[in-house]
């Protein structure tokens, strides 16, 4: 067997069965409530091979539900790049607006979104704009703080050869300032989204919309525990699709 | 009054270990279309003494005046030539200099400025290059693309700070051939800063020694007096050239050994 094989193949596999055996166990032995992997096979199958079915409000197919809470995210990831790139371009070109920003940021960063969501709902009194707003507040962080990180640290060089040519500050910032930040944004984009589907669980559960998180919560109230176990594993399903399409967006961003 | 005059300049840094002098009074002057060179030590503040004639640093004393005006910001009357190149990277070789064909023929039309950019383009042996990134270039190459760039500024005074030190031994005789052949052409005001003292007696008419720091200065010009069109090997052994060579390494020596 060639090692390539081996490592991308037969050891990711390998780590699956163990899991799998692990979960069996622990479902057979000291968490009786804990549905078996075959278990949550057979009472999620409809759900999964049939994923656009929609038989009510709260039960629908994965598929959809995933698509729901895609849609929430695009939503509120999209307020977060809008609100967060602007950001962080100001706090990396301006000291001014660094020195009178900077702690307010470094304050409201680790602000859980279970924190602000209450807030959203009292803003806008209905769960969609609250939970779209709880992903924006919460995801816009690494972007802001990465743009600017990026404008901060872009060469000397590149900044003399715009001030030589007496490039005007459109030109300097569409020439040279985004260019040169762009590898660096992209990563700040990156952990953002990573973060808004890591907040859209939280949003849903709260706000009881359909989606996954919604779902997850709903079944929970049901004592159907086999539909956490899927819901979890869509979950992570899509964030790790997600972080791969943007790293082979971000692959081909620094090749080009 | 010289074409370029550099009277006097001084300039310190702030470092967290204290203050750095780096010049004490450097002084050189040059007619239009000279070509003047700087010869000193690494280290010494060539480098500081160029960004200050760029205006990319501010002296603490002294003064700098081209033309009739004092220089106090960056322009493209005085096209500069990055030690290390500096080409923008995402940019691709016509990019790059139409970046400064941009900046000083704006009110030309596109198509005109096209035109420019790629005279320039060809006039350092890239055309075949025109849309390759740096990356995918040599040193060589990406140094050209760097001249052409300082070239398409249309500088009063060209301003070039080592720019062939990073360069292969091979590459950087090539480079100062085409150098001395576009400059022959052109007759562009150069001011070259260099480490290379064979490398500023084959290019310029005038070398100025320059002491180690702190607190650098000029030495007194020495004509290089060679004719032009001149040509690397039949120069070396010329007497002329010798008796350059050694008055430019006897000042040197003499400051280090002061220092």
């Amino acid at each position: 067997m060639t090692r390539p094989t081996l490592s991308r193949f037969v050891l990711p596999l390998l780590g699956l069965g163990l899991v799998l055996m692990v979960w069996t166990a622990l479902s057979q032995t000291v968490a009786t409530d804990l549905p078996s992997p075959a278990r949550t096979w057979t009472e999620s199958r409809r759900y999964v091979l049939e994923p656009f079915f929609k038989d009510g409000e709260m039960n629908q197919g994965i598929g959809r539900l995933a698509f729901y809470s895609l849609v929430r995210v695009g939503k509120g990831y999209l307020l977060a790049l809008l609100l967060g790139t602007p950001v962080g371009f100001m706090l990396g070109l301006s000291r001014k607006f660094y020195e009178t920003f900077d702690p307010i940021i470094q304050f409201l960063r680790p602000i859980s979104p279970l924190a602000w969501l209450p807030l959203g709902l009292v803003i806008f009194r209905q769960s969609e704009p609250a939970a779209v707003f709880t992903i924006a507040l919460c995801a816009m962080w690494p972007t802001v703080i990465n743009t600017a990180v990026g404008v901060r640290s872009i060469s000397q060089d590149y900044l003399n050869v715009g001030r030589v040519l007496r490039l005007s500050r459109f030109r300097m910032l569409t020439k040279i300032i985004v260019p040169a930040s762009l590898p660096y944004v992209f990563t700040g984009y990156r952990l953002s989204l990573g973060l808004a589907w890591l907040v859209i669980v939280a949003a849903e559960m709260l706000t009881g919309t359909p989606g996954v998180g919604g779902f997850l919560w709903q079944e929970y109230n049901s004592l159907v525990y086999s539909h956490i176990i899927l819901s979890v594993i869509t979950i992570g399903a899509i964030g790790f699709l997600l972080d791969r399409l943007m790293g082979l967006l971000e692959a081909r961003l620094k090749a080009a | 009054m010289p074409y370029l005059d550099v009277r006097a300049v001084e300039k310190s840094f702030v470092t967290p270990r204290g203050v750095t002098h780096v010049l004490g009074g450097a002084s050189l002057s040059l007619e239009e279309g000279e070509f003047v060179a700087i010869v000193g030590y690494s280290g010494s503040g060539k480098t500081t003494l160029i960004s200050l004639m760029a205006g990319l640093l501010a002296a603490d004393a002294g003064e700098i005046v081209l033309d009739g005006a004092p220089v106090t910001e960056p322009g493209h009357e005085r096209g500069i030539v990055f030690q290390q190149y500096s080409l923008l990277p995402w940019m691709t070789v016509r990019e790059n200099v139409a970046l400064a064909v941009d900046a000083v023929d704006g009110a030309l039309s596109a198509a005109e400025r096209r035109r420019r950019t790629d005279e320039f383009v060809a006039l350092v042996g890239l055309a075949p290059a025109t849309d390759k990134r740096p990356r995918e270039l040599s040193g060589g190459m990406r140094q050209r693309v760097a001249v052409a760039r300082g070239l398409a500024m249309r500088p009063k005074i060209l301003l070039m700070d080592e720019p062939f030190s990073a360069l292969d031994a091979l590459t950087r005789a090539r480079l100062q051939d085409e150098l001395l052949a576009i400059w022959n052409a052109r007759r562009t005001t150069v001011v070259l800063v260099t480490n290379d003292v064979d490398e500023a007696i084959l290019l310029a008419d005038r070398i100025y020694p320059m002491t180690p720091g702190p607190g650098a200065v000029l030495g007194p010009p020495i004509e290089v007096g060679l004719p032009r069109p001149r040509e690397r090997r039949h120069m070396s052994l010329a007497p002329a050239y010798q008796k350059v060579r050694q008055g430019i390494v006897e000042f040197l020596r003499a400051c280090r050994r002061v220092a």
